[in-house]
């Protein structure tokens, strides 16, 4: 196959950044996008020029380091894909694509395709957790949990946390990301003590690391690699509607970095 | 040197609990006044700082990853051992260390793995208390199945992702420990270098991977939790960032790497497809239970579509050659015959440099049997992955196969306290070679990394810094902390400007992975691995010869970060050669093909080879000092495996 690609680079935060032609050929259509970017790269770097920067790690769509907007679909073309499980053969000879990184002022550009998403980290630590002390915990099989609802919080707990949701946002909420850990939580028996003050932290959170709000595109469960549904997000506001009428104390977000 | 495993004595069952109760402790008013520095936050080390946080001590902790969240372990599909024996089927802690030190084919230290299987129940009820969504049963108890042909079912999983669940139950304990100040997190933060003062492990030197910054962090305790080799291969099913640097880097300083050769290659991976090819993706061991293996019988026959090929042209190789396990042969037996199919020319599959390196997982027979619905219900999201990567539909034509490179038995030496040949300087996880012997059980990683993380290395943590007391401040201005800060700047600098650069870093990388799957993988021989040691010698002066880094230091370059990490992975590669060589014998995933039964299997030289090869670093990469570790069964008399 012969492609051609428009690479967005931007050497830092501060640089305006543009797109940077390049051409694709001999691509096979077993090669994952990724592997069509490394032999781009390994091209680039033995002519002295400087690689295109990408965030990736395990390259099987569970780690969620990669993500890269192609033709202005979070992830890609294709349905619950990472960019990393994405092959060629989902394109055509000839085709024309425009590469981009995750575009949200939540998520500041660190080189290239690569952004900062260490505002999900800060979302988490405002208190995606159960509080619990290691060494202290009852016999596993002490709750019973009923399999549905086990099941439910496991197609929540399945977010890699990669942004692609935030990228597909008009808005670029974070909700879906936030919905998926404070659903994962709400719904286990062992998340219950925590989950009217995990819910207004972790909302606190996202709005100080300025992502929008949810206006209810869908755009996010479309890009997600992982199918998580909006519905947790509608389950995410009843939980913060509840906990803002039946709590008296104010919850403060930290800076945003 | 006196390599003293300090193994407590007395029965198994009492080794810990004594262990424990002879240590000493830190007083709580204490713990901030010691730093302690983990590096690496998969299993072992996100549970171990989540831990060590909360028990008060001042911990500082890195990962090259843009988020904690991130370490390798979240690959992990198939799930998580313990002798929990909720299925009343004859489980128990001392059945799962049996079968752990057999599955290691006695070549582990029993004090450890018992340990290991001791606390294997805790580390379910922990999961569970953090919100790890494990399979359950209609009743809203716990499943379990039976893993890699274990007689008991004593594997908890979630899906197929056991390994993300539990790491982000770490991580979330992580996380809290962040937000309670207690934990300094440093992501995109790579460990370049160990500092040793006095003989102590004081601290490390890191380069920040966006700025580009070196520097020195000095503390009273290292831990290192940065995972397995195993991309000394180049493709494995490792992550693309998964090295050996800071490994390697505290062996260099002076601490001894243990059992290098030991290597497992799993057999139930995608083949490459061709040589731009940058990892190989596993496919879950489990398929094993209902697909067969076969490649053609005739050699006219491995072009052709497999379907069209009849019953009687297929060779069933496993079944025909182990009537009573058939499929369901270890790991390394089915990998190792996998090679000789297709070294004898019945591969399957695209030519990949001239060789067809794939054979076929078949479920026809299963679908037949037990209808396509069944079959989609046990595999769905298998095979789905599988059509994604290769285009083709198991449901309508066999999957196509081959081993690859999966974990890494072999790491730091360390004791039964998990601290290495350096005082200070702690390893758990993968990254030390303690529990798993020559070969890892199924659903054995999570455990060990787990158990070292949550309940051994902060217990023997706090034993190591109330035994020694008091630390004597070094700065970041101590000769030793700035030295080691120069060699790596240094070594940086040597980087970017190779004399005749002219290949990418990936380039070599890719060198050094053939040589070392062809001569040092499943099958391996005296004079293979000879010419081995000197392929890799000579590459190793090329790469310092002709690597070519584009950019500078000071930046987001992650050309300079695989540039360093090869150059690790060639010293690391020719020890691991070395060392295969030195052990004249075969067992779990070292098979030399000089010492094999007559029916072809693994033979252990028990009487000489029963001993822990704990390598020193000289000076020289072609000169490491063998020290040897004898290991002595008490309890599980070692025997020969056999699965015909």
């Amino acid at each position: 196959m012969y492609l051609i690609l428009h690479i967005w680079r931007q050497q830092g935060p501060r640089d305006k950044g543009h797109f940077e032609r390049h051409e694709a050929r001999d691509v096979s259509e077993h090669m994952s996008f990724l592997e069509m970017l490394d032999v781009i790269n390994e091209q680039l770097i033995e002519a002295g020029k400087d690689p295109i920067a990408f965030d990736h790690d395990c390259r099987e769509g569970i780690c969620g380091m990669c993500g890269m907007v192609v033709n202005g679909e979070a992830h890609g073309p294709q349905r619950q894909t990472t960019t990393c499980q994405l092959h060629m053969r989902q394109f055509q000879n000839g085709d024309e694509l425009w590469i981009e990184p995750w575009r949200a002022s939540g998520f500041p550009i660190i080189k290239d395709l690569s952004v900062d998403r260490s505002a999900f980290d800060r979302i988490i630590q405002a208190g995606g957790y159960v509080s619990i002390r290691t060494g202290s915990a009852p016999d596993a099989n002490e709750i019973p949990i009923p399999k549905g609802v086990s099941d439910h919080a496991m197609d929540a707990a399945a977010c890699i946390g990669c942004g692609a949701c935030v990228a597909a946002c008009p808005n670029a909420s974070a909700s879906l990301f936030v919905a998926a850990k404070v659903s994962h939580l709400g719904l286990l028996p062992q998340g219950q003590a925590e989950r009217p003050d995990r819910v207004r932290k972790m909302v606190a959170q996202m709005d100080a690391e300025q992502f929008g709000a949810c206006t209810n595109h869908a755009e996010c469960e479309a890009a997600c690699p992982k199918g998580i549904s909006i519905s947790f997000i509608a389950r995410m506001n009843r939980d913060h509607l509840k906990s803002m009428i039946a709590s008296s104390d104010d919850v403060e977000a930290r800076p945003a970095k | 040197m006196n390599l003293d495993a300090r193994e407590p004595s007395g029965p198994i069952e009492d080794r810990w609990t004594q262990h424990k109760a002879s240590s000493k402790l830190v007083a709580p008013a204490n713990r901030r006044k010691y730093k302690v520095i983990v590096v690496g936050t998969g299993l072992a080390g996100g549970a171990a700082a989540a831990t060590l946080g909360e028990l008060g001590y001042k911990v500082q902790c890195f990962c090259f990853q843009d988020s904690p969240r991130r370490a390798h372990s979240i690959a992990a599909q198939g799930g998580i051992n313990a002798a929990k024996n909720y299925q009343n089927d004859g489980d128990s802690v001392y059945r799962l260390f049996y079968d752990t030190v057999k599955g290691g084919d006695f070549r582990s230290r029993e004090s450890n793995v018992y340990r290991l299987s001791e606390l294997s129940v805790s580390i379910i009820d922990q999961a569970v208390a953090q919100g790890v969504p494990f399979a359950r049963e209609y009743g809203g108890l716990l499943a379990n199945r039976s893993f890699g042909g274990a007689q008991v079912s004593r594997t908890f999983y979630a899906r197929g992702q056991t390994g993300q669940q539990l790491l982000l139950g770490a991580y979330s304990a992580l996380a809290r420990q962040i937000e309670a100040g207690t934990v300094d997190m440093h992501p995109r933060t790579e460990m370049l270098d160990l500092i040793v003062v006095d003989g102590k492990a004081r601290g490390i030197v890191t380069r920040h991977l966006v700025t580009g910054k070196v520097e020195a962090h000095v503390a009273d305790v290292v831990i290192l939790c940065t995972g397995g080799y195993g991309n000394v291969f180049f493709l494995s099913t490792n992550a693309q960032g998964s090295n050996c640097t800071a490994a390697w880097r505290a062996h260099r300083r002076g601490a001894l790497f243990a059992n290098p050769c030991y290597t497992q290659i799993h057999p139930t991976c995608i083949p490459q497809s061709g040589s731009y090819q940058s990892k190989l993706t596993l496919m879950s061991e489990s398929l094993r239970n209902d697909g067969r293996v076969w490649v053609p019988r005739n050699e006219e026959d491995v072009g052709k579509d497999p379907t069209k090929i009849p019953e009687q042209d297929r060779y069933y190789y496993l079944e025909e050659r182990y009537p009573a396990f058939g499929n369901l042969v270890p790991r390394d037996v089915a990998s190792r015959n996998a090679l000789y199919v297709t070294n004898d020319g019945l591969g399957i599959g695209p030519e990949v440099d001239g060789e067809r390196r794939g054979v076929y997982l078949d479920f026809a027979d299963a679908i037949n049997r037990l209808g396509e619905q069944t079959i989609r219900e046990r595999y769905g999201n298998l095979f789905e992955m599988y059509e994604r990567i290769t285009g083709d539909s198991p449901y309508q034509t066999p999957m196509r196969i081959y081993p690859a490179t999966h974990y890494t038995m072999g790491g730091l030496w360390v004791d039964y306290n998990l601290m290495s040949t350096i005082d200070g300087l702690f390893v758990g996880g993968e990254a030390n070679f303690s529990d798993h012997g020559a070969n890892r059980l199924g659903a054995s990683a999570l455990m060990q990394g787990l158990a070292d993380g949550y309940f051994v290395l902060p217990f023997t943590i706090g034993n190591y810094l109330g035994t020694e007391r008091n630390f004597d401040g070094v700065s970041e201005d101590h000769p030793d902390v700035r030295a080691a800060v120069d060699d790596v700047n240094s070594r940086i600098s040597s980087l970017l400007s190779a004399p005749k650069a002219k290949h990418a870093p990936q380039w070599f990388h890719r060198k050094l992975g053939s040589i070392i799957w062809h001569q040092c993988g499943m099958s391996r021989n005296g004079e293979g691995l000879s010419q081995a040691i000197d392929d890799i010698r000579e590459l190793r002066e090329q790469f310092h010869r002709e690597v070519k880094v584009t950019g500078g230091e000071g930046e987001f370059n992650q050309t300079l970060e695989r540039a360093g990490r090869v150059a690790d992975f060639m010293e690391l590669g020719e020890l691991m050669c070395r060392d295969a060589l030195d052990r004249a014998e075969s067992c779990g995933g070292h098979f030399r093909e000089e010492h094999q039964t007559e029916d072809g299997e693994a033979a252990r030289r028990d009487d000489e080879f029963s001993y822990v090869a704990a390598w020193e670093f000289s000076g020289d990469p072609a000169q490491p000092t063998l020290h040897k570790e004898p290991l002595t069964f008490e309890y599980v008399k070692p025997v020969q495996r056999s699965y015909k």
